[in-house]
């Protein structure tokens, strides 16, 4: 499971619906996998509008993961002009500017979209109950009485 | 007509095997009629052009639910150019069955690795949209266990959602119990859909939220839709796709779940 994915999740208990701790859930003795993707600057610019980012900041804390900015950044520090050379051609001769992604947008990408949780547990901060995650999959199933 | 996602690595024998409902929801999200609505729904607009336009700009989220095999999810992530006019889509989905969670996963990353790389994607064990934080859905698709026939019993979920203890394989029992979540939908076949209906106005997105939902004949699709034109005077339930049509009325329909947005 995606650090990511955890911005789209909450509890699964009723009584947890209308409580303002049950969102995120906190991992715990959390093993944590590097998936590696390729970077997608177009789809970073455009997640930042629509990420609870105080609560995914807390996460990444949580994880013990460098810390993320205390702000969203803003789309045009995603990239960068650098000057080189077209793949291939070594001459030297035929420098041209390129747009590549900044090293906020490649630590954003390690983070948000790299980097999984494999094994361990997620828990709810309101309820307190923990949810297994398992070869890479979150079960939030409840037992009977929970639900 | 877009490719199939691959689903060769799949286990048929306890998770849900593509057929002809889930090509009808494949054909009708890439219908042209569909692609329309759906390309000027979540048109990319600048930055630039004011706070308003900001959220219309943000990458869309679908939600599947019961991904079974994946291979719904999988044509959405692929084809996303094609059916939402921009490929900064997230894609998310649900199964009850940890199997089917694992094989579908297969299926997004083997669909998207071919065809076009997918931002993100990602899959979780749970029970319908009870674990989806609330508003955050874009695009909802969800085709049900919807035949008339009794539910399983979920007190053995616990105990065959897992290999049994020991073994390599599922037993047969177990591979029953799974596949009878898959399409058994209690009374009308509408047990399940009924207790998604009640989470979808929580989950959509107040104003860019969009559901499609695969109902049979015996579903009774006109009382559904009514039902959801009832939830308010913005709440849109129409028929966007059909297919076996035998005198005069189809056995399976895509109804789409729309907020008219106020002008
Ligand atoms: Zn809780």
């Amino acid at each position: 499971m995606k650090i990511l994915t955890l911005n789209f999740l909450t509890c699964a208990r009723k009584l947890c619906k209308s409580s303002n701790t049950a969102f995120p859930l906190h991992p715990k003795e959390a093993d944590l996998e590097i998936v590696e993707t390729e970077i997608n600057v177009l789809f970073l610019k455009n997640i930042m509008g629509r990420l609870m980012w105080e609560e995914l900041k807390g996460v990444v804390g949580e994880l013990g993961l460098p810390d993320l900015p205390p702000t969203p950044p803003e789309p045009e520090t995603l990239v960068e002009t650098k000057l080189q050379a077209p793949e291939g051609d070594n001459t030297g001769l035929n420098i041209e500017k390129a747009e590549v992604p900044s090293q906020i947008a490649k630590d954003l990408h390690r983070v948000l979209l790299e980097t999984c949780v494999k094994e361990g547990k997620l828990v709810c901060g309101n309820c307190g109950h923990e949810y297994a995650v398992r070869e890479g999959i979150a079960n939030f199933l409840l037992p009977g009485h929970l639900v | 007509m877009l490719p199939t996602p691959s689903t060769a690595h799949v286990c048929f024998d306890h998770v849900y095997e593509p057929a002809e409902d889930s090509f009808l929801l494949l054909d009708t999200l890439s219908s042209p009629s569909e692609t329309a609505f759906l390309h000027s729904r979540f048109k990319q607009t600048s930055f630039q052009e004011g706070s308003n336009e900001t959220c219309n700009s943000s990458s869309p989220l679908v939600l599947e639910i019961g991904v079974g095999s994946g291979v719904v999810l999988a044509f959405v992530a692929a084809n996303a150019s094609n059916i939402f006019g921009r490929s900064d889509v997230l894609t998310l989905g649900t199964d009850i069955n940890s199997f089917a969670c694992k094989d579908a996963s297969r299926t997004v990353q083997t669909a998207t690795d071919e065809h076009c790389p997918t931002p993100f994607f990602d899959i979780i064990n749970g029970d319908l949209a009870s674990s989806i934080r609330s508003s955050c859905i874009d695009i909802f698709l969800f085709n049900p266990p919807y035949v008339p026939a009794e539910l399983p019993d979920l007190s053995r979920h616990d105990n065959y959602n897992t290999l049994p203890m020991g073994q390599t394989s599922t037993s047969f029992e177990q591979d029953s119990y799974l596949l009878a979540l898959s399409y058994a939908g209690g009374a009308d076949g509408m047990e399940v859909t009924n207790r998604m209906l009640e989470q979808i106005p929580q989950i959509l997105h107040p104003v860019r939220g969009v559901g499609y939902l695969l109902l049979c004949a015996q579903n009774k699709p006109e009382e559904v839709k009514q039902h959801i034109r009832n939830w308010g005077s913005r709440w849109m339930a129409e028929t966007v796709g059909s297919s076996g049509k035998k005198a005069g009325w189809e056995k399976l329909q895509i109804v789409r779940i729309w907020r008219e947005t106020s002008k």
